[in-house]
């Protein structure tokens, strides 16, 4: 059955269960207004840039990642509520991409969406019966009042609300969060679909009530053959719940796998970042060596060159895409952090940083002291904050001051390590295809 | 158990419950006025022995005798007579039941253009919404007297003057009120979750509107309904007080104040007062219920107005397009500018 399948990626296996959903080099892009009437351009945030991966029948697949990653809307796109901007979506072989809004609907019963945010995701005019009944009435399952009516029971009686009659002419407001939950899951599942998508369904949840939505979650997967995508930000409830992982990180994936695999031996600096972010009630580990990303999820309208993690990775070395805005933040950092002599001895050689021409690979500085500079790049650059001076290939000392110069910066692809894909230089420098590269991708050394 | 329809009704009534005492009194008292004023409109006909177009009265010999002229107010004429020997309680009767049924008619068509139109432009968005937006504001920049004297005049020239054509030349003034509470809202509303829910059950483009957003934009409506009301009776009165309204001689509140200007340079002050009082009277009911409900509806108004005017007067100016909070009563009822001119131009 997957044999037959054309382009196999090549951690994809070929296990005895086809893939249910398989996603090949989704982008999802939203253009940016800049103006009343103009449109940004070619400006566009890229929410989804180039993901692929595959949904086994009857597994759950966690989609993992920091708000603004991607992973949301990553999922609203594979139920097309979100229009996807190229890639293809194949739901049991079909492609739903290209489906209109009309040829999608009655896909829609075997596709099913719960939401993070239990309070909003009810119609607060419908009673719960009313609620989770509708998607009978519109997909016509019930040919009668009564035969909806019995549905809806049963199924608020499979999601824990009992007595279920009680509940049938409840409005929302009246229900607690963890009930209000399991009436979402039950409006989700009550058109019997096969594919679901599952966004943060416990995040607006109490602690005490995560766990039982989790294990309710898990028992209705296994007793109803379903298949979860599920998006969290939460890598402990990830582990919990779901057979392979994906990292999203601004719109990619940096590395997916199976769950234990992944958590034992992450390949990724950004995996193990968020590993390390997980707190442990272990008093012995409390001075454990945690490597946690630097700062916040860059700005998506220009996400950074090369690595897109490179300028919080912990590991990043010089292939990994530094260009010039890295060593401007790299000096805005270090000093921040310096006396306040070296502070005046270092702003006097540099300039202010506003006056810096900054390129993706160039920066140029109008200092007046351009050789006392470029010593002090060349032999002291390493003491930035980040490993933006390994980049440096070339430091010339011109009329007009000094130009810093960055040797290439490729994109990463996604290469298999320890059987799984993983898209970082680390493992050897890869080249993403279609990435955005800083400088000349194919002239990048080869290794570490 | 409960039957559904009282459930659903206990619901409906909820917010009232738990509103505060003010808005419960304000809509209580305000209700309670109309319903005097809408028994008396249509009972009273039938054991009034006056008509309000009635001059003379039948004798039993079969002659006429006529009524007396601009008597005061007496036994046999509670409030008076007029110059035209009608008799001013009848005449207010009766006038208040065209009163009542053109601010019913009135409302009704612009609910029913506004309400439906609001939802489509809020919720499709896009071309349709920038047409529909434009159109209504054009329609909002007019005078509201104007534009109904315009309408009225039309109707009158092609259809017959009565009641439909006063209620149609009224209603028009309203349809934008409603289209914009109702797409504003929309616009708030469609980004709520349960939208997308709805989309993503695979729900038509006709049921998400009518079934999910429909419903949670309407409460909104019944406010901007009791307060365009009690206008739309300005309104009318003004058209008729002009001499576009209905065709005299059937009894109007607005034309009989027109009529009895004369009477009161010489002392007779009977015909013009209750007409007025008519007037004031029921406006001030309906709008003690719109104000009221507005309390029940969106109980936060309240707060928000009486921590200071700074914050209004910021959001008046993007009342346009702004999809956030929608005040049901900002264009125009608060700030007088809008359909509170055919009111002011009527007093003055």
């Amino acid at each position: 059955m997957t044999g037959s399948r054309p382009a196999s990626a090549p951690w994809s296996d070929a296990g005895s269960n086809g893939p249910l959903l398989e996603v090949r080099d989704l982008h999802t892009h939203f253009p940016v207004r800049t103006g009343l009437f103009r449109r940004g351009g070619d400006l566009a945030v890229r929410a989804v840039d180039g993901v692929s991966f595959e949904v086994r029948a009857g597994e759950v697949f966690g989609l993992v990642g920091e708000s603004g990653s991607g992973k949301t809307t990553l999922g609203r796109s594979i139920l097309k509520l979100v229009q996807p901007t190229s890639g293809s979506i194949l739901y049991r072989g079909r492609d739903l991409v290209p489906l209109s809004e009309r040829d999608m609907r009655p896909l829609r019963r075997e596709l099913a969406l719960i939401f993070q945010d239990p309070n909003a995701s009810l119609n607060p005019a419908m009673t719960v019966g009313q609620g989770v009944g509708h998607p009978l009435r519109i997909h016509g399952l019930a040919s009668s009042r009564a035969e909806a009516r019995d549905q809806v029971v049963a199924m608020l009686q499979r999601v824990g609300l009992e007595p279920a009659e009680a509940f049938l002419d409840k409005y929302p407001e009246d229900v607690s969060g963890g009930q209000k939950q399991r009436v979402v899951i039950a409006r989700a599942l009550i058109t019997h679909p096969r594919f679901v998508v599952a966004d943060e369904p416990v995040a607006a949840l109490d602690m005490s009530v995560r766990a039982r939505v989790l294990e309710l979650m898990l028992e209705l997967q296994r007793d109803l053959e379903l298949t979860y995508l599920f998006i969290t930000h939460d890598l402990a409830t990830a582990r919990f719940l779901c057979d392979r992982i994906g990292i999203l990180y601004l719109g990619n994936f940096v590395e997916w796998g199976e769950t234990d695999r992944l958590f034992d031996d992450p390949q990724h600096p950004y995996t193990r970042a968020l590993l390390d972010a997980i707190p442990l009630p272990d008093p012995s580990r409390r001075d454990r060596d945690k490597q946690l990303p630097r700062g916040e999820i860059p700005d998506a309208l220009a996400p950074p060159l090369g690595c897109r993690f490179h300028p919080r990775c912990p590991a990043a070395f010089a292939p990994c895409g530094w260009e010039g805005r890295d060593l401007i933040e790299a000096l805005e950092s270090r000093w921040t952090e310096v006396d306040e002599d070296t502070f005046e001895r270092e702003l006097g050689l540099v300039g202010q940083l506003g006056d810096a021409e900054v390129t993706a690979t160039e920066v140029r500085f109008p200092s007046a002291s351009g050789v006392e500079l470029a010593r002090w790049l060349r032999h002291e650059a390493d003491q930035l904050p980040s490993a933006v001076a390994t980049a440096i290939t070339d430091v010339e000392v011109g009329a007009h001051g000094v130009t810093v110069r960055f040797g290439p910066g490729p994109e990463p692809a996604l290469q298999v390590v320890a059987g799984r894909p993983v898209a970082c230089h680390l493992h050897g420098v890869t080249v993403r295809p279609d990435g955005d590269h800083v400088g000349d991708p194919t002239a990048a050394p080869r290794g570490p | 158990m409960p039957s559904p329809l009282r459930l659903r009704l206990q619901h409906a009534v909820r917010p009232f419950r738990s509103a505060s005492r003010t808005a419960r009194v304000l809509v209580t008292v305000g209700l309670l006025i109309t319903i005097v004023f809408g028994v008396a409109a249509f009972l009273a006909p039938t054991f009034y022995r006056y008509d309000g177009e009635q001059y003379r009265v039948e004798q039993p010999d079969g002659s006429f005798e006529q009524l007396p002229r601009l008597a005061p107010p007496s036994a046999e004429h509670p409030l008076g007579t007029t110059r035209d020997r009608y008799d001013v309680l009848a005449r207010i009767i009766d006038g208040g039941r065209l009163a009542l049924a053109v601010v019913l008619f009135s409302t009704l068509i612009a609910m029913l253009i506004g309400v439906p139109l609001g939802l489509l432009s809020g919720y499709r968005g896009g071309k349709l919404d920038r047409v529909l937006v434009t159109v209504m504001d054009a329609v909002y920049v007019f005078p509201p007297l104007l534009l109904a004297i315009i309408v009225a005049f039309l109707l009158q020239a092609y259809f017959a003057p009565g009641v439909p054509s006063a209620a149609a030349a009224v209603g028009v003034v309203y349809i934008p009120q409603y289209f914009r509470v109702v797409r504003n809202h929309t616009l708030s509303v469609k980004q709520e979750p349960y939208v997308e829910a709805a989309r993503s059950l695979g729900a038509k483009e006709r049921t998400v509107i009518s079934r999910y957003v429909l419903f949670n934009v309407i409460q909104s409506v019944p406010v901007i309904f009791t307060l365009n009301a009690a206008d739309a009776v300005l309104t009318l009165a003004s058209l008729g007080f002009l001499g576009y309204g209905v065709q005299p001689p059937t009894p109007e509140w607005g034309y009989d104040i027109s009529q009895a200007i004369i009477d009161i340079t010489s002392g007779v002050w009977w015909t013009a007062l209750w007409p007025g009082v008519a007037i004031v009277t029921l406006v001030t009911a309906l709008t003690l219920v719109g104000e009221g409900l507005n309390d029940v509806i969106n109980p936060l108004l309240r707060a928000r107005g009486a921590a200071g005017a700074k914050l209004d007067a910021a959001a008046d100016g993007e009342d346009l397009g702004e999809p956030a909070n929608v005040d049901p009563l900002s264009p125009g009822t608060e700030d007088g500018s809008g359909p509170g001119l055919a009111g002011r131009g009527f007093r003055s």
